[in-house]
């Protein structure tokens, strides 16, 4: 289970084949978030980011199966078309593999301390927080609820 | 009580400083006290601490609410609403 904060690319091919060594792997879901038009710095907070993601981690792991995942964010400066962030689950069937691959950006969005700072020819400007990122998150609590009714 | 105190994002560029050491009187021994103590400097200060919807506090990398205890040593972050991903 790969968690990285760093400034460095990095390459999902690479973190694919890592995670898939267990013989159990029938599926990987990935991700990777690109930056959008307009350059941008990125601000974390050195050992609070890196925990949150952990606690994001343990989170999805109490609900689906999942045998292997990579989660690596970037920081510093990114140009348009800069990869920003990546998550990839590995598991044995894909709604396991898909599921937790969402709910695990989804939460990040929303938990870890991220800032991002983009400069626009006229300046520059502090990313406003989403209240659609908020909802994204929130919808997972309500899945949580239905599959603890769900149960016998 | 001395206290370490990070500021993040757009709250480090509007105060002017990333981090210090706050000696904190022992009555003002929460988030919300610290909180006030540090408005009480007035300008920025309390502009930018007023606003609890545009604020974040973390205590020892945890996040915490308006009324959680602090201790010596303890590291508390004043952030924005987190915009990664």
């Amino acid at each position: 289970m790969k968690v990285s904060v760093q400034s460095e690319d990095f390459d999902l091919s690479t973190e694919v084949i890592e995670i898939s060594m267990n013989t159990r792997t029938g599926a990987v879901a990935s991700f990777v978030g690109v930056v959008r038009e307009v350059p941008m710095t990125l601000e974390h907070y050195p050992g609070m980011t890196e925990n949150a993601i952990k606690k994001i981690v343990e989170e999805a792991r109490s609900q689906w199966e999942i045998l292997d995942l990579a989660v690596i964010h970037r920081y510093g400066d990114l140009q348009p078309g800069d990869q920003i962030v990546m998550v990839a689950v590995a598991s044995s069937h894909r709604a396991d593999a898909f599921a937790a691959c969402q709910f695990i950006m989804d939460y990040l969005k929303t938990q870890a301390p991220f800032w991002k700072k983009e400069h626009h020819p006229e300046g520059a400007r502090w990313v406003d927080a989403l209240a659609s990122d908020d909802q994204a998150a929130e919808r997972w609590r309500g899945l949580k609820q239905q599959q603890r009714l769900l149960k016998p | 009580m001395k206290v370490k105190v990070l500021f993040f994002a757009n709250l480090r560029e509007q105060l002017g400083t990333g981090v210090e050491v706050v000696d904190l009187p022992d009555s003002a021994s929460t988030v919300a006290g610290l909180r006030m103590h540090l408005m009480r400097r007035g300008g920025a200060w309390h502009e930018v601490l007023a606003d609890m919807k545009i604020v974040r506090v973390a205590v020892n990398q945890d996040m915490a609410a308006a009324n959680a205890p602090l201790n010596q040593g303890d590291e508390i972050a004043f952030f924005p609403p987190v915009t990664g991903g």
